[in-house]
């Protein structure tokens, strides 16, 4: 694994000057990523902040060959990357080795794009998909999505007098990926560095499909300030409400074990979007919620070194 | 079934979708993405099967839909590769947004669209809703009327997608079952005149040029969005100079004629039919039962709808008294079907401009007879004696 002093050293080949918030998590999550192999790399991105804070034409920021399609195909757009890649490489058209990652937020992700996912991964195609978790549609201003955790207030699952929030607990995609049985899949977050440029080296090794989901803290819409964002991603962490984790050739491995779990509340308590949990009358939405997450938590630690 | 190469001369007998995938095998593109979907599903078939049996060099993608399809074939072609699919009605409608980033990053994908009924009630058999629900795509469309146009479309529109004055997306269109289905005769090429014919692919930009990096799909606002589109809307113009050398070094090669229209009969024409695909045939029958009662009818049948030649079809019809523009699809503005509105756009501001109505027919599969064309005919020449036009726009093939 290259260390940090190797990582810094390695071409910036995502340039600043974009237009994502600061604070925001994407911006790290990528650039840590595109340093990780030392081959070619084609991207594509679904729509959302990462796509419009970074292709304001005629600006770039990416140093690299990238598309973007539309918000449900960043899957399938780079199904046909791959693809031709295979073809002309077969003609001798190309020679140049290269990896094929395609970057959705949630919403592109676990919701609209979740089929063209779903089918490029079973056809079996090399590409690392990234998600980039910030638990709503962001680039549209706060909707709910279905990684949204429970009790979340968005403008779309207001906290409202009645309705506390969102009232459904999230998607675990990362366990519907890992049902397809593809060779490596990971969760991750940009607080943990080596963790992830670990996680990134791995599943640019697959021959064949690998997923990464990725908190991304987002100051908009948790309602954070833009300089606490790292410590919230490590405090999803601490709380075992985003556990780091991978399930490389079928094993799962837990990649890290607080030392001491904190409750969930202390990383709630901290975003506005959480603020009407703390109301009273509210109490048994937070029970639930560390509760589940305890549950959660429990079940991957029983799965820890297993085949799944 | 694979069509022999010793058989690949005149006297082939095909069904559409044989013909399509015969020259899809023939091009051997270096990506196909596709999805089922009747009527079109036997050109993946027998594509697939031309991919199995080691007959061709592509990639072939069975995506989960449509969307994917297309979304495959954007991402394809933005790496430079040849792309192609085939597809129908509700796979078109699923398609459509992607359709419109294909024209919009100008990617030469070639498609093949068997034309069938739109949903609801839900219909397999054939009327133009489909490509005619895409025809402000951006995508060029070319309507065949017999197999070996269909043929000989599939093979022409290669070169006019990746010409470089052009680069946009072309929709080839065969109608569904009649066309797509029914085994014709027809003379096919031998895999070296396609080779040369069609050439070689080299696109302008990659994604695989990982050394000279592009970005593609930018977020455009007001500042270039507009300069954009002006361009893309250019090249559609260009395209139609592209569409005439291209079916001129197709008739210097191989001996068929392509151009925008075929006009069938029209010298001293007094009335005239215009109308796409298959259809023509049948109301060819027609056009020659009157001309032998001296009846001096006429069609025109437009090859190509986008770019719209509105002036050769202006100059084709300027002569006659009343035309019948006939749509296997309804606009459901209340004021007919595409065909028709554009035609009689064309025709405004000529002197003497001809009556010109609007009838939509044979929609879902619905039959289109000889009768039925002579009954148009017969209606032209009453208007053209009298005068009158009771209903601009209607209904025929329909019960009352
Ligand atoms: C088919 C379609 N539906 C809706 C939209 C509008 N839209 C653009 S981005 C977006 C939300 C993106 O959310 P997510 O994937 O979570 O990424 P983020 O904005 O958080 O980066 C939506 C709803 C669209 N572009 N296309």
């Amino acid at each position: 694994m290259a260390t940090l002093k190797e990582l810094a050293q390695k071409e910036e080949l995502f340039s600043g000057g974009h237009r994502l918030c600061a604070g925001c998590g994407i911006p790290p999550i990528v650039r840590l990523i595109l340093r990780s192999t030392s081959a070619g790399i084609v991207a594509t991105t679904a729509t959302g902040c990462l796509e419009v804070g970074t292709s304001i034409y005629p600006y770039t920021s990416w140093r690299i060959p990238w598309i973007h399609s539309a918000f449900e195909n960043a899957a399938s757009t780079i199904s046909g990357v791959e693809a031709a890649y295979k073809a002309l490489k077969r003609k001798g058209n190309v020679e140049k080795e290269t990896k094929f990652i395609a970057f959705g937020g949630d919403g592109g992700t676990y919701d609209i794009g979740f089929q063209a996912l779903s089918g490029a991964l079973e056809r079996g195609h090399s590409f690392l998909y990234v998600c980039y978790d910030n638990g709503a549609y962001m680039n549209t201003g706060i909707q709910r999505s279905s990684a949204t955790p429970y009790g979340g207030n968005t403008t779309t699952s207001p906290a409202g007098e009645v309705v506390p929030g969102k009232q459904q607990w999230r998607k675990d995609l990362t366990r519907i990926v890992v049902a397809h049985n593809i060779q490596y899949v990971a969760q991750a977050s940009p607080h943990n560095w080596s963790d992830l440029s670990k996680k990134t080296e791995k599943a640019l090794k697959v021959d064949g499909p690998s997923f990464m989901n990725i908190l991304s803290p987002c100051p908009l819409g948790w309602y954070t300030k833009s300089e606490d964002s790292m410590g919230l991603a490590k405090l999803a962490v601490d709380t075992c409400y985003w556990p780091l984790y991978e399930v490389d050739n079928g094993v799962l491995k837990v990649n890290y074990k607080p030392k001491e779990k904190k409750p969930v509340a202390d990383w709630l308590k901290v975003q506005g979007r959480f603020k009407h949990l703390f109301k009273p009358g509210n109490e048994g939405i937070l029970k639930e919620f560390q509760e589940r997450v305890d549950e959660e938590w429990e079940r991957l630690l029983e799965r820890d070194g297993k085949h799944m | 079934m694979a069509v022999e190469e010793k058989n690949t001369r005149c006297q082939v007998g095909l069904t559409g979708n044989s013909a399509v995938a015969y020259a899809m095998k023939q091009i051997n593109p270096d990506v196909v993405a596709a999805y089922p979907i009747t009527p079109s599903t036997g050109v993946m078939e027998e594509f697939s099967s031309y991919h199995a049996d080691g007959k061709v060099d592509t990639e072939l993608i069975t995506v989960e839909s449509e969307h994917s399809a297309m979304s495959a074939c954007v991402g394809a072609a933005a790496a430079g590769a040849r792309v192609m699919t085939a597809t129908s009605s509700q796979g078109l409608a699923l398609m459509w947004e992607v359709l419109y980033i294909a024209s919009g990053m100008r990617l030469p994908i070639v498609l093949a669209c068997v034309n069938r009924a739109l949903s609801a009630p839900i219909n397999i058999h054939c009327d133009h809703s489909d490509s005619m629900g895409a025809r402000d795509s951006g995508w060029i469309q070319l309507y065949s009327e017999t197999v070996q146009e269909a043929y000989d479309n599939m093979l022409q529109a290669v070169r006019i997608a990746e010409h470089p004055d052009v680069l946009l997306p072309v929709m080839i269109c065969l109608d569904g079952f009649i066309t797509s289905h029914a085994i014709e005769n027809l003379c096919t090429l031998s895999d070296s005149e396609i080779k040369e014919f069609i050439g070689q692919y080299k696109p302008r930009h990659s994604l695989l040029d990982t050394d000279n990096p592009v970005t593609f799909g930018a977020l455009t606002l007001q500042d270039n969005y507009i300069e954009i589109k002006r361009q893309q809307s250019q090249a559609m113009d260009m395209a139609k100079d592209v569409i005439l050398s291209v079916g001129k070094d197709f008739e210097d090669s191989f001996g068929r004629e392509y151009g925008f229209l075929e006009s069938y009969r029209m010298e001293g024409a007094d009335v005239a039919i215009v109308i796409l695909s298959s259809a023509a045939g049948t109301t060819k029958v027609a056009v020659d039962e009157l001309r032998r009662s001296g009846k001096n009818v006429g069609l025109v049948r437009p090859r190509v709808f986008r770019p719209f030649p509105y002036k050769e079809l202006s100059e084709e019809l300027k002569g006659v008294k009343a035309v019948a523009v006939l749509d296997r699809v309804d606009s459901m503005s209340s004021f007919g079907g595409p065909l028709f509105v554009e035609t009689r756009s064309a025709m405004y501001g000529l002197e003497n401009a001809p009556a010109v109505i609007g009838r939509v027919f044979g929609l879902g599969g619905r039959d289109y007879r000889v009768a039925d064309a002579v009954d148009v005919f017969e209606l032209l020449l009453n208007i053209k004696d009298t005068g009158n036009v009771d209903k601009v726009v209607d209904y025929i093939t329909v019960r009352e």
